[in-house]
């Protein structure tokens, strides 16, 4: 978390009060929410009522997939399909297979390029013979494995040619480039604290207001009526400082970011001059913090395993309740074999990382890729 | 790291003295939930869970390797075929054959690690490098061990083999290891209600056949010859008393024919014993005959014996007839406490002389 997350949740959770009670210290309550609310509205170019508290971006991601999806339908019957890319955060794949097996939902799976982008024209030819029966488009803003931006704006606009309400997950976007809700025209767009630097537990999905989704949990109806359970007013204040920090330096830091990450992608390929950079190249199709790579002939746990032991942390993709590394879903539907896949790893860099943490890597790799190489694929 | 008290205590004891350990639990099962459920087994999710757990309180990283399809190919299907063939497996040899000191190994090897380290209870003699039994009888696993060879004993670590297990519980209390009363694990681990005869039915099918005493004459009939094992007295079906009224035990299994000979207890004596793809410990076979002990199944009596290499076999020969000796079950020989060497049983015969 930033230090300036850290106090101002810190001095919050000393404070009493429930934003929802009457009474004095209720109304202080509410007033951090609300202002908090502004806040986060600001930095993400919404207006303060479109931003509804959720606890974190699965579950802004379940509220607008589900909720758009049964609001579509039970506002018209034949509203049954889903559009969304296999290359989505498991909170909305999940979500749309979920649609599929127990709400009877058609799901069309938009093919992403090597890169895992989908052009406009693709969403188009997708929707057209189906305008009639089209419930909701979800696409991400940017892809939390292998750091793809999408062309969100014009994506959502082809969506709305046909009357079809467009949700996108933004929770990596919104920590590394501008995400601007009204700018872009999506109709709900999911964001989470704990990537802006602020604490787990707190996020939001913002909702233009004409867009009225199913809600998924029910209660006290805080939130809209769309979205139930007592506010976390000292979450959310940190929630709030956290994004109006990250956005103050956002330009600055993308550009520190993006130079790490330029130099990281150097120094792998240098020491393993046949390791593949998965994603969009780097530039403005990408996100500055993001480097993925495959090492063919290594199983990315075995190399993980190996890093981990030199104190870099990075990531393989998904685990299976047991724990097993499962070759990435997003590798597999760019159309990577599942051996490629299998010996893929992701470097993310955020606020924290310096020169050294990258230097690190580029030091140590070559030979865990040998020894990982040794110990084969399987 | 299987979830169970004594690969976390011997975890514990590794780091104490002095390694630099990693947990790995196993992933064996592609599909965790069809194995075995509850805390008894090794393969699921529960027990992944109480692995990493220990890992936590020990202060060891931990991962979980995925070995499914290599513990499908060469355990599961290896255990299911050997019964298709009339013999009786030992799953637990195999995996530690073909995968705890084989796959683990090679794969830790290439990592950089030195060795694999385990809860079994059996020791290796620091000096010789030859595979011991554990202090406690009852829960001494050498016989299952006594597969791996001189070089996989020499990257192998069993810090459990001096100490009985009820003081490894003890330990694991009080070293804060909340699976110090999780109970033991026994049964075979990828048969997850125990019915070892209704999993053998799933995967190979109805295979009726006749019981026959050692006449020919047909006694009964059964689904398959693989639900039987050489000794077995319970569950034969047969509906015609012995003419002595004595119990009838399996003689012997012939898969083609599907064909069950049952008879009486001492029709079970084996005196001679055929054992192949013998493998030595910490020695080279022998050039004459050795007096020894042989084991011929896990926590069975112990034989004493003559046993000699004959073509790339071996051949023992029992000083008192034994009983109930099936083929496919190991034979381990032993002098005193320590393992010389094993072998897969092939053939058995009454006679001297006569081991086919």
């Amino acid at each position: 978390m930033l230090p300036e997350a850290i106090a101002a949740m810190t001095e919050e959770l000393a404070q009493l009060g429930n934003p929802s009670s009457l009474h004095n210290a209720g109304r202080r309550a509410r007033r951090v929410v609300e202002e908090s609310r502004e806040q986060i509205a600001e930095v993400f170019g919404a207006r303060a009522s479109e931003v509804i508290f959720t606890s974190g971006g699965t579950e802004a991601d379940n509220l607008a997939v589900k909720g758009l999806f049964w609001a579509r339908r039970s506002s018209d019957g034949r509203h049954n399909r889903v559009f969304t890319t296999a290359t989505e955060h498991h909170a909305v794949l999940d979500s749309v297979r979920w649609l599929a097996d127990s709400e009877g939902a058609v799901v069309d799976w938009l093919p992403v390029d090597p890169v895992g982008a989908i052009a406009p024209s693709v969403l188009e030819e997708a929707l057209a013979p189906h305008a009639e029966s089209a419930a909701v488009v979800s696409v991400m803003w940017a892809n939390n494995e292998v750091g793809t931006i999408q062309a969100v704006d014009e994506l959502a606009a082809v969506a709305h040619s046909f009357g079809v309400p467009f949700h996108s997950d933004a929770v990596q976007a919104a920590a590394q480039i501008p995400v601007d809700f009204a700018g872009s025209g999506v109709d709900a767009l999911s964001v989470t604290a704990h990537k802006l630097g602020g604490p787990v537990g707190a996020g939001a999905l913002i909702l233009g207001r004409g867009v009225a989704p199913v809600p998924v949990l029910h209660g006290g109806g805080q939130e809209r009526d769309i979205r139930s359970g007592t506010l976390d007013a000292p979450a959310i204040r940190a929630f709030a400082v956290a994004a109006v920090v990250t956005a103050s330096r956002l330009e600055a830091e993308a550009a520190r970011l993006s130079a790490l990450r330029d130099d990281l992608i150097r120094q792998v390929l240098q020491a393993v001059p046949d390791a593949v950079l998965n994603g969009a190249a780097p530039g403005p199709g990408r996100l500055p913090g993001n480097a993925h790579f495959s090492f063919p002939g290594c199983e990315g746990d075995a190399l993980l395993l190996l890093l981990d032991a030199k104190g870099i942390a990075c990531s393989t993709g998904s685990a299976c309740t047991a724990g097993v590394a499962e070759p990435s879903h997003v590798l597999l539907a760019m159309g990577a074999s599942e051996p490629l896949a299998r010996s893929s790893l992701r470097f993310s860099l955020g606020h924290t990382t310096t020169q050294s943490d990258v230097d690190a890597v580029g030091s140590v790799i070559g030979e865990a890729v040998s020894r990982a190489r040794r110990a084969g694929s399987r | 790291m299987s979830g169970g008290v004594d690969s976390a205590t011997a975890a514990a004891r590794a780091v104490e003295a002095g390694h630099d350990v990693t947990g790995v639990h196993l992933a064996l099962s592609q599909n965790p939930q069809s194995y075995r459920t509850g805390a008894r087994g090794c393969c699921t999710i529960e027990d992944a869970r109480d692995a990493r757990r220990a890992a936590d309180v020990i202060g060891i990283p931990f991962y979980v390797w995925d070995m499914a399809e290599r513990f499908k190919a060469d355990v599961v299907d290896d255990f299911v075929a050997e019964y298709a063939a009339g013999r009786t497996p030992n799953p637990c040899l195999r995996c530690n054959e073909k995968i705890k000191f084989a796959a683990v190994l090679d794969r830790a090897m290439a990592l950089g690690f030195d060795a694999v380290c385990t809860g079994h209870y059996a020791r290796v003699d620091p000096l010789t490098g030859a595979l011991r039994r554990a202090v406690d009888d009852g829960k001494d696993q050498s016989y299952v061990l006594a597969v791996l060879n001189t070089e996989q004993i020499a990257h192998a670590m069993f810090p459990l083999g001096d100490t009985p297990k009820s003081q490894v519980r003890e330990e694991a209390r009080r070293r804060g290891l909340l699976v110090a009363d999780k109970p033991d694990s026994h049964d075979v681990c990828f048969i997850a209600d125990g019915d070892t005869r209704g999993f053998l039915a799933r995967q190979l099918g109805d295979a009726p056949g006749s019981i026959v005493d050692t006449e020919g004459t047909v006694l009964g009939e059964h689904d398959g010859a693989f639900g039987f094992t050489i000794g077995q007295r319970k569950g034969l079906r047969v509906d015609r008393p012995a003419p002595d009224g004595r119990p009838r035990y399996v003689l012997s299994i012939e898969p083609v024919t599907r064909t069950v000979t049952v008879g009486s207890a001492s029709q079970l004596d084996v005196r001679e014993i055929s054992v192949e793809r013998p493998v030595w410990t910490g020695r080279s076979a022998p050039a004459e005959p050795i007096e020894c002990l042989v084991q011929l199944r896990a926590h069975g009596e112990i034989h004493p014996c003559r046993a000699w290499p004959d073509d790339g076999t071996l051949k023992i020969s029992l000083l008192e007839p034994a009983r109930g000796v099936a083929a496919g079950q190991a034979a381990v020989l032993y002098d005193g406490d320590t393992v010389l060497g094993s072998g897969t049983i092939a053939s058995t015969a009454a006679l001297a002389g006569s081991a086919a």
